[in-house]
């Protein structure tokens, strides 16, 4: 189904006041007379009360190192890390917590991969598949990767209203394809990608997929196993949780035979100048002392988002989503970029005549904040022939207020800049 | 001989300070941009381009060795951009290259736009700033 199918009843029991009002930071005005509107969730989102709680409460009685003590703190402690684990896992229905590897975000998550599993399985004249519309984090490790290995990059084109040409799929998988990673919801357009036909077309060629899931996690259900992705990385972050935290799920046949990724504390199982002999998954990859209040801490944001209801937000930020589209339309002078069937909380656009840093600094003195620039994704923004867009992307607590502000933002802007 | 640095951007901060509300400022800032000493389109090339990850400018350095003073001439895509762009270059232009070796620009912090000229705008005024003085060292002694 169309994310953009305007539910008539959107579920009853999710209330956006409510939800706002779980986020402080929402509560404020910027430069001394702008009330705050926030958009820019695709960036980062805001964090509810209970996630800060959450940090505080770990940093002010419970605070140990885990996996290293006898004592009550560290057993506590290991106990809270390994839970928030179980939750993840949960929430993107991994088939159990030991696939769940915790990784600082997205970027680590696919630098890990291209370092530990890639030089596995790709080698000297093969081919890794991308997507015209990646962001850079889910670029630069493949191209280092390619440049070690002396692999190529292909690339999967997108159509002018920013959706992926299924129909050169065929001709870029080849014998030589030897990896595909592609984004699940693009950053700069909001498209969701047909992730299930295109892994199903990798896999039966043979081909693993690395799937980026940094802007569908926050957003819609996500089930690994169904969509049988080899991996799906995404960010606490944009997601309620804290930065510097996030998860990294892998089958666990390529968990098992990947090497591990950085070395030292808490990845080992035996060590002697002689040899060493590593620790299981998901401990192998986390060397060293990890991010605990963080990953505890987006135990919490998953179970908040759990609790709120991930159908019921997914719907709720569907009909905000057309309705923004909706008032976007019809201002002259605007144009969408990304206007693809199906999308997610992003909506990109271009002012005639107005440059988007002009946008991005006017709006932002009205309070609004929005992105400008070309989002991480140069090589989308050369081929779509743009120096940038402005991007305003939803979450869960925006309204239909928050849009009306916009709306009203971007005809100011164009007053001053027209 | 041409008016000292600081003469010229207390006059800026003086029409600055005619406008009580920041919608103003802007306004004017984005006028001023029209007073930018033009850069010929012909100059537009690699030398003189730089890139900003948020909007590009252009600026163009000549030497006059007979009165031992700088000229710019620039361009920006984006208005504000180009608008500060102007107002730089009209504290900077015309004057002797130890003088914009050494520039400051706390006039900037005076009229509340000093944030503009951050890296973290990304809006390409920094790497310009640092490119005129990298230029004016070049003729200084």
């Amino acid at each position: 189904m169309p994310a953009t199918t305007p539910p008539s009843t959107a579920a009853p029991a999710f209330d956006p006041e409510a939800i706002r009002a779980d986020f402080p930071a929402l509560d404020q005005t910027v430069y001394d007379d702008a009330p705050l509107v926030y958009l820019d969730n695709a960036a980062t989102s805001q964090k509810p009360q209970v996630v800060i709680d959450r940090m505080n409460a770990y940093y002010a009685r419970e605070n140990s190192n885990v996996h290293r003590g006898v004592h009550a703190l560290s057993q506590g402690a290991s106990e809270a890390y390994e839970q928030a684990r179980e939750t993840l896992a949960r929430f993107i229905h991994a088939p159990d917590p030991d696939t769940v590897v915790w990784t600082k975000g997205t970027t680590d998550g696919l630098n890990l991969i291209a370092s530990s599993f890639g030089p596995t399985v790709v080698d000297e004249g093969d081919e890794i598949l991308l997507t015209e519309m990646e962001h850079h984090a889910n670029i630069v490790p493949w191209q280092m990767l390619a440049e070690r290995t002396g692999a190529s990059i292909r690339v999967l084109p997108i159509t002018d209203t920013g959706e992926l040409r299924l129909d050169r799929l065929d001709d870029l998988l080849s014998e030589q394809t030897a990896l595909v990673a592609i984004s699940h919801v693009s950053n700069a357009l909001g498209t969701v990608n047909p992730i299930d036909a295109i892994i199903d077309a990798a896999h039966a060629q043979g081909v693993p997929v690395v799937v980026d899931g940094a802007q569908s996690a926050p957003h819609r259900p996500v089930d690994v196993q169904a969509m049988d992705a080899d991996f799906f990385v995404f960010s606490g972050h944009k997601m309620f949780g804290p930065t510097g935290i996030g998860v990294m799920y892998g089958k666990r046949k390529h968990l098992e035979a990947m090497p591990p990724y950085q070395g030292g504390g808490d990845m080992i199982d035996r060590v002697s100048f002689e040899g060493t002999t590593y620790d299981d998954i998901p401990h192998k990859f986390e060397a060293g002392t990890p991010n605990i209040s963080g990953a505890i801490a987006l135990g919490t944001a998953a179970e908040y988002i759990l609790n709120v209801g991930r159908d019921e937000m997914h719907a709720y930020e569907s009909d905000l989503l057309d309705y923004a589209t909706r008032r976007l339309e019809a201002i002259e002078g605007l144009r969408l970029i990304g206007t693809a069937e199906e999308k997610t909380s992003v909506l990109s656009f271009v002012l005639d005549d107005v440059h988007p840093y002009d946008a991005g600094t006017f709006l932002d003195r009205l309070g609004i904040a929005v992105r400008t620039g070309n989002h991480c994704t140069e090589p989308l923004m050369d081929r779509l022939g743009l120096p940038g867009t402005i991007r305003a992307s939803l979450a869960g607590y925006n309204t239909r207020a928050d849009v009306d502000a916009l709306v009203e933002g971007i005809r100011k802007t164009q007053d001053l800049f027209g | 001989m041409s008016k000292p640095l600081e003469e010229r951007a207390q006059r800026v901060v003086d029409e600055f300070s005619m406008f009580d509300d920041w919608m103003g400022r802007y306004e004017y800032l984005i006028e001023l941009g029209d007073t930018i000493p033009a850069i010929d389109e012909s100059e537009k090339n690699d030398d003189t381009y730089i890139h900003g990850c948020q909007s590009d400018i252009w600026i163009q350095t000549e030497y006059d060795d007979n009165q031992d003073v700088l000229r710019f001439s620039g361009d920006s895509n984006a208005k504000i951009t180009k608008g500060l762009a102007a107002l730089i270059i009209r504290v900077l232009d015309e004057q002797p290259p130890e003088v914009v070796a050494n520039a400051g620009f706390d006039f900037l912090d005076t009229i509340g736009l000093r944030e503009h000229l951050t890296s973290q705008r990304n809006n390409g005024l920094q790497s310009m700033v640092s490119e005129m003085k990298q230029r004016a060292r070049q003729y200084t002694s």
